[in-house]
């Protein structure tokens, strides 16, 4: 593990094809990280996510991903992503597969990713129609006999989470909401985190999980790289940024216009920042 | 009396159900205002849990998100997300389950994946999220949906999650239970009318030879429900 620049990990360890995964449930999405790939124009990816919202939307309409495992996709509390919604739609700016299951599905599968185990088992899916439309399967407990749902565990080319704070060595600590982050690194060949913060020591935290650096392949100041979503103890959920993403988003143009301004003409977290703060409110 | 909307009407009828003590998962939007409404007023026991992972939220202010920071700073305890649905979820842990979705059907099932077909959708909605397995983990299923014949339909275009465990729907004109395997209706609220639920309603909609008028929301209950304001607009 080292401390690198955002631009460099993104280089040596995201590839043009790959399965990524940028999880975070609501807390801790990793926007700098995300922005990066669209920056340096990485495509036909397949993308993991529970609940992908503004970050994926972004992901999906500049045309980075082929392919959408997830559980839930939408703008929390706001409505739908209109760049989802129109890749799946009309094929715009390409066609999306998807790959869809439930919440407690895609938990399953992250935890038998991190366990290095072949699927996760629940009981799940039971009656509705998604089993027929998604990747999972029926198994028989051999003590039980009771039957279970199956679904592929996650394996990642590549995980890539935000976090609050990093030592010097790469050591990693996150706490507050912690959804799946774990999981996802643990799962994934390689990983990527972004942090808020690189302290000299990682003081221990209630609820936190730590990712010790030997699994972690790249740690990447970022303050700020949550943004819109939040980091417990650094800054809050913006929740305004939510709302106004649902007209820039509605509209390709003004979409791409976005994009352009706030992603592709500044070069990393501090600009995108700079940027924001720059805009003439819409 | 106050003069009140349709929806606070639904959202306290919908926070009536919930008993002090009740172990409630709670999706966002209109199932929080009742949950937390119900936490305000007769059900201050009651543990609410989103499934961002966080197990006795007490939040000030209702959230936007199922994952704000708020959540996490007033719950008991914060759980990674495999543990909240496999330990918590899965383990039988939680009472009640409030869902709402884009259809449902005369057997509570619930649409919230696709409007047209899957392959082709028209509309392409936000997906099941928690739904499939909250239907099933849960002892009782609480819905909340405003009436309207496109929402009421005579078939789903995709079911999400079945409907056996749904025990009541709340909506803007009156309160539908299961009798008999199909929902009836068994309350409207005042102003509404079995003719009004029929019409928002695109099947033959059973009522109840017992049809009771709902009880208008108290002052105590209107000014607890004021109270709580969203930081953003009302999901």
């Amino acid at each position: 593990m080292a401390v690198v620049s955002l631009s460099d990990a993104v280089r040596e360890l995201v590839r043009d094809g790959d399965v990524v995964a940028l999880e975070g449930f609501t807390h801790l999405i990793p926007h700098a990280a995300g922005h990066e790939l669209v920056r340096q124009g990485r495509n036909e990816l397949t993308l993991i996510r529970m609940t992908p919202d503004v970050l994926y939307d972004q992901l999906i309409g500049m045309g980075c991903a082929r392919k959408l495992v997830f559980s839930w996709g939408g703008n929390p509390g706001v409505g739908p992503l209109h760049r989802l919604r129109d890749a799946v739609e009309h094929g715009w700016p390409l066609p999306l597969e998807l790959e869809e299951h439930s919440h407690a599905g895609m938990a399953a599968a992250w935890a038998a990713g991190a366990s290095r185990l072949p699927f996760g088992v629940l009981r799940g899916y039971r009656g509705a129609d998604l089993p027929a439309r998604t990747r999972v399967a029926t198994v028989i407990c051999p003590f039980t006999d009771e039957e279970l749902a199956a679904v592929p565990a996650h394996r990642p080319d590549v995980g890539i989470v935000h976090a609050q704070q990093a030592d010097r060595h790469g050591n990693v600590q996150l706490w507050g909401i912690v959804g799946v982050q774990k999981e996802a690194v643990l799962a994934s060949a390689r990983s990527i985190v972004t942090v808020e913060e690189i302290v000299d020591e990682l003081q221990p935290r209630p609820n936190a999980v730590v990712l010790p650096s030997w699994v972690v392949d790249a740690v990447c100041l970022a303050p700020g790289g949550a943004h819109p979503s939040y980091a417990h103890g650094y800054y809050d959920r913006d929740n305004e940024f939510y709302v106004a993403w649902d007209p820039i988003s509605r509209d390709r143009d003004r979409f791409l216009d976005w994009m352009r301004q706030h992603v592709l003409a500044t070069a990393d977290v501090d600009e995108y920042h700079a940027s924001l703060e720059e805009a003439v409110p819409a | 009396m106050n003069a009140y909307t349709p929806d606070e009407m639904m959202a306290v009828e919908a926070s009536r159900r919930l008993a002090d003590g009740m172990v409630c998962f709670v999706g966002i939007g209109l199932p929080s205002l009742a949950a937390n409404l119900a936490r305000r007023t007769h059900a201050p026991g009651c543990v609410l849990i989103y499934e961002s992972g966080t197990i006795g939220s007490k939040p000030v202010e209702l959230p936007l998100s199922i994952g704000d920071g708020e959540l996490a700073e007033t719950a008991d305890a914060v759980v990674s997300v495999p543990e909240m649905f496999a330990y918590w979820l899965q383990g039988g842990r939680i009472d009640v389950g409030f869902l709402a979705a884009a259809q449902i059907d005369r057997h509570g099932n619930l649409n919230s994946t696709v409007i047209g077909p899957y392959d082709k959708p028209l509309v392409r909605l936000p997906g099941g999220g928690g739904a499939p397995e909250i239907a099933t983990g849960v002892r009782d299923v609480f819905v909340m949906l405003r009436h309207s014949r496109r929402t009421f339909a005579s078939a789903l275009d995709f079911t999400t999650s079945v409907g056996d465990n749904v025990r009541v729907v709340v909506t803007d004109l009156g309160v539908l239970e299961p009798a008999a395997g199909e929902l009836t209706l068994v309350a409207v609220h005042p102003g509404a009318d079995v003719d009004a639920a029929r019409a928002a309603t695109g099947w033959e909609l059973r009522v109840s030879d017992d049809l009771r008028v709902t009880e208008p929301p108290t002052d105590a209950e209107l000014r607890a429900l004021r109270a709580l304001r969203t930081k953003g607009p009302a999901a």
